[in-house]
This record gives C-alpha cells, structure tokens and sequence, in this order.
C-alpha cells in the first residue's frame, strides 16, 4: 500500500465532490436546514394545537341528570365548558368531532340513600383527539370533586370524619435526573437522525465515485494509472468517509442548535436534554467505526453496478439495512447489553443514546467501539477485495 | 518494445459458458514503430490491449512491456506505458490543467517536472487558450487533446491506443493519427487498434489481423498483399475473417 497515491486520489475526489452540487446538497444543505425546520415545525405544531385545546370553550352535550338539578348547575360553572342541549345524535357529533364529549348521568344523583348502589356517570369522548381528551380529563376531574363533596357531606351529616375517605395519600416521584429521564425517550432519535444521515452522506458519493465513474468512462482512464487498486479504493473510501462524517457532524450540530434556539422555554423543559460540546465529541467518536462501515460497504455494493441508476436500486435497500437496527436502538426500553453490544449499527445507537443521556460506562463503550471496529475492518477488506475483481470492474 | 507471447484471456459467460477473448496471441513490436492491431468489433482488440496496459491480467501466457511483465510487475509497466481509448473519459469537474497535474502526480512526478511537462505539452498541443476551463466544458476535440496530454505527461516509452479515433469527427480523428504518427517519429513503441482500413493503411508499419480472440495474419501492408495477392487491404481483412469462419 501506498499512502501518497491513496492521499492524490483522496484530494482529487474531495474537489471533485466539493464542485458536485448533488452531493453538497445532501451533505451539507440538508442536515443544516432540516433540523432547525423540524424542531421548528414540531415544536410550532405542538405550540398551536395545545394553545387551542387549553383556550377552547369546549362544547359537550349532557343526557339525563334532570332530577339532579345541583350536579347540572355546577357542570354549567365548569370553566371552558359549554353544555348544549342534548341531541339524540350526540355520539355521532363526538365521534365527527362537532361536540368534544357526552356525559351520561344517572337518575338521582345528588343524594346518597342508605343502601343504594353504586352509580355511574359515563364520559364519551374521542380517544386521541387532544381537545377530547383534555375536555374529559376536565370532566373527570369535576365529577371525581362532585363525588368526594358528595360522599364528604353525607359523612358529615351521619356525624363522621370525611378523613374516612382518604386514610393515605399515595405520592410517586422520579429519582432519576431529568436528562437521563429525556435521554430514554428521546436520546434514542438523535443517533437515529445521525445515522441515517451518515448513511445518505456517504451514499451519493460512493455511487458517484464507483458506478458513476464505470458509466462516464473515467474508471478505466485511472486504471491506466500507475495506482494500486487498493491504493484507488483507500483513496475514495477516504473521500466517501469524509462525507459521512461531515454530514453527521453537521446533523448533529444543528440538532444542538435547534434544541437550543428554535424550541420554547416550555419544551425545552419536556425535553431537558442538553447537548453539551463533550457529548458531541464523545457522540462523533463512537460513530467513526460506523462511517467506516458504511463507506466501505456502499462502495463494495455500488461499484457491482454498471451505472449510477443501476447503484441506487443497489443501494436504496441498505438504507433500511442501516435504519432498522436504528429505528429499534431509539425505542424507549432497548437497552445495551453483552447481546446488543454484538449488533452493528444498534450498539453504536444505543451507546450514543446513552451518552446523550449523560452516562459513559467505559467498557460498553469500548467494546462497542471495537466490534464495530472489527465489522468495519471486514467491510473495508471487501470494498478492496471487490475492487480487485475484474468481472466487477468490467461487468458487461 | 512490446512482445506479447501466447497471451490468453478467459471469461465466463452464464449464458454463453467458456469465451476465449483472446486465444493464444503472440506478436511484438518495437521502438519506432506503430502496430495496428486489425479486427471486427468483439475480435478480442480490446481484450489484448488492456492485458498490455495491465488493466487486465491474462489467464495464461504473458507480455513484456517496456521491460516489465505485465504478469509480475503490472504497476511498472503502467508507469512505463500512456494508454488511450474512447474508453478513457476525463473528469468533468476538473480543468484540463487539473487532469493533468493529476495524472503527473498518480506517475510519481514531482511538482516541478509536473509543471514544466504540463507547459511544455499544453504549448505543443495549442491547449493553453482552455487549461483552466472544466472538461465538462470542453469540445470533443479539446477533450482529446486533454487526454493526449495526460497520456504523455510522464512521457512514457510505449503508447498503447484502443479504437482512438473511434465516434470522433474528421478533424479530431487527424489530430489523433497525426499524434500516433509524432509518437512514432519520436521513437517510442506504438500499438494501436482500429477497425478502420484506411487508417491502418496510412499509419502502420506492421499489421496483426485478429479474429475471434485468434492472431490470423502478420506482417507488413507489402507482405500481407503477396500473402493474401490483394491489392487492399479491405480485402485481404475480409479474406482472413473469412476463413477463419
């Protein structure tokens, strides 16, 4: 091996690449501008149907309860919410979203005869409908009050403590510091964003640098050249790492960025997760194995094809090859272990997760590190072996 | 000097099975001298001249290029030998001047020598009016100059040219043909292939008529009419390819 010819043909690839508008594209244009949009996006989104549902005067329809004339009276007094006549329809009108919810009271509701059972008052509502569900919580809340003033009255009126009802209060807190509570969720999604980004950085380069040049023709004009093969190959899988790694590492900090800048105040205290510079680095460290991993692999599979086009039918299936184990590694409750550490691409997802979350356990890491270290090293022997093959390079 | 020696090539084929592209093919040529390589499309030209460039490897046999084997030391002969083709497209996001230092550098060159070979060829071959236009830019006959270019930049000792003239227009197919010639005068080894008579009959001092991966005919234009008593060579080529049918 020669490093000086791998380095000539790695500094004509990067010009090359740097003049390509197609690859500037997706490796810087668009990690750049798609997170600080997508937080933007969702946290807007978010911002606007939450301030409706919370502002709203929420109409509801109530059947029954004409006997019980105090339960309708305080129902009325309940801020944000109107009740409208009722309609026989009225599950219907929930259901096409015209009425936020029904409530069905029973006969008699107001008082407690000595022996009577238990009755039920019936909430209908739309399930996963924000303004439904907060108009139900609303309405949970009133009636669950109305019972207790209900039940604490009748006590008192038989002579008894309403402390009868309540003996304990039951109270849960969460130990765990907020960052890591925020990292289980959603520290999972930010390797995931990485790595997919990593993934289509070096994606369009190894296509262009491979199939690309077999169709344009200059593949066998740098054969002629006095360059080993696997001189060539160290050279472009250089130029397709430096993608890769450019591409993540602009993703990630323009994460950071929009984590920090384009959210409100409010959900950055959901999220709670800061990015600090060291998590960056750490997080960039532990991904290089697998920019390794996906140059070399993509350049082994595209240079099989004979074009550009050919390549992309290639290499469009391992997006999904490099997303799975990454789309699993951001669920919250998958957790590295001596068994996930051994899945490439899930390891690097889940020890990232964890970083972000705050926690380095040195050893995981460094196992992780080196198994992908090792499928990298493969992968890469492949990419050289391939190119060593001429019914790959010639394929007719 | 070239002088290839029962030089063989294989491939496997999933539909046709076994091909032999090239069977047994032994010629040489030396210093100062063009030899055409003559033959149909598929006849195995192709084939044999990127086992001389050492693009291919050969299956069995072998060939001395420049000094080199092309079996055991494949990089020194490539150091050794400017290889053209309408195979050998340019990058086109580099500028003329660009390729060529490129090359310069992929031959070992250093950035002086670069230079001055890159001033000294650019004059000769009238680029000097493009050197930093991209090549994606340039015209069909610019681009071959380019390429002429990067050929010589090391100023090799043999020049090996696959159908060069092969899509080109009248003008830049003469440009070519007057280059192969200056290669010639200039003492270096010439191989080239073609399919076109008339340039074979212009330039070649020795001709190999190859058919069916197979060496069917050698020797000079004059040999080759009493041989085959033919007065044009058009003729004699579809004798050959004739027979061996």
């Amino acid at each position: 091996m020669n490093l000086r010819n791998s380095l000539i043909v790695y500094r004509k690839e990067l010009r090359d690449m740097l003049r390509d508008k197609r690859t500037i594209r997706s490796m810087v244009i668009i990690p750049v501008i798609a997170f600080p949009l997508l937080f933007w996006g969702i946290g807007k989104v978010m911002t606007t149907v939450m301030g409706e549902a919370a502002t709203e005067t929420a109409p509801i329809m109530v059947q029954g309860g004409t006997d019980s004339p105090k339960v309708l009276a305080a129902l009325g007094k309940v801020p944000g919410i109107k009740v409208l006549p009722y309609r026989d329809d009225a599950k219907q009108e929930v259901s096409d979203k015209k009425i936020r919810a029904l409530v069905e009271i029973p006969n008699d509701i107001d008082t407690i005869a000595a022996g009577s059972q238990s009755k039920q008052v019936s909430i209908g509502y739309y399930e996963n409908d924000v303004k439904s569900e907060m108009t139900k919580d609303k309405l949970q809340k009133f009636f669950d009050d109305y019972r207790d003033g209900v039940a604490r009255a009748a006590l008192v009126a038989r002579g008894l403590s309403p402390n009868i009802l309540e003996p304990f209060k039951v109270q849960s807190d969460n130990v765990a510091p907020p960052a890591k509570v925020s990292a289980a969720i959603f520290g999972g999604w930010i390797p995931y964003l990485i790595i997919i980004f990593s993934f289509t950085g070096a994606m369009y380069p190894a296509m262009d640098l491979t199939a690309g040049e077999k169709e344009r023709g200059t593949l066998e004009t740098i054969l002629s050249s006095p360059v080993s093969r696997t001189d060539l190959v160290i050279g472009k899988f250089l130029m397709v790492m430096t993608a890769s790694i450019v591409t993540a590492v602009l993703s990630l900090t323009s994460v950071g960025f929009a984590g920090r800048h384009m959210m409100s105040g409010a959900q950055q205290q959901t999220l709670n997760l800061s990015i600090s510079p060291s998590t960056v680095i750490a997080v960039v460290v532990m991904l290089l194995p697998l920019t390794v991993l996906f140059a070399s692999m993509l350049l082994a599979v595209a240079l099989l094809a004979k074009s550009y086009r050919e390549a992309q039918t290639y290499v469009s299936p391992l997006v999904f090859v490099a997303v799975a184990p990454a789309i699993i590694g951001a669920l919250p409750g998958v957790e590295l272990n001596w068994k996930t550490a051994l899945v490439p691409i899930l390891n690097t997802s889940l020890v990232s997760k964890e970083v972000i979350g705050g926690t380095y356990h040195w050893t995981t890491m460094l196992m992780v590190f080196g198994m992908t270290c090792v499928y990298a090293a493969i992968s890469l022997g492949a990419a050289i072996y391939m190119f060593n093959r001429e019914d790959v390079l010639f394929r007719t | 000097m070239i002088e290839a020696v029962k030089l063989c090539k294989n491939f496997k084929d999933k539909k046709r099975g076994d091909i032999h592209a090239v069977d047994n093919v032994t010629f040489s040529c030396k210093p100062g001298e063009i030899y055409g390589l003559l033959g149909a499309n598929g006849a195995g030209k192709t084939t044999t001249l990127r086992i001389l460039a050492t693009i291919l490897a050969p299956s069995s046999g072998t060939a001395n290029v420049a000094g080199f084997d092309v079996v055991r030391e494949p990089q020194k002969v490539r150091a050794h030998v400017g290889f053209l083709s309408t195979a050998t497209a340019l990058y086109d996001r580099l500028t003329a001047a660009e390729t060529v230092e490129y090359f310069g550098q992929l031959f070992g060159l250093d950035s002086a020598t670069i230079e001055r070979r890159t001033n000294e060829l650019f004059k000769a071959l009238d680029m000097d009016e493009f050197r930093d236009r991209r090549c994606a830019k340039l015209s069909t006959g610019m681009k071959q100059k380019v390429s002429i270019a990067r050929t010589l930049i090391h100023d090799p000792p043999v020049m090996i040219f696959d159908e060069p003239t092969n899509g080109l227009d009248v003008m830049a197919a003469r440009s070519i043909t007057d280059f192969i010639r200056q290669c010639r005068d200039r003492g270096k080894t010439v191989i080239f292939s073609t399919h076109v008579m008339t340039e074979v009959e212009k330039l070649c001092d020795r001709i190999g008529i190859i058919h069916g991966g197979r060496m069917r005919a050698e020797g000079t234009l004059e040999q080759l009419r009493q041989n085959y008593r033919k007065d044009s060579l058009e003729e004699i080529f579809v004798d050959v390819s004739g027979d061996a049918r």
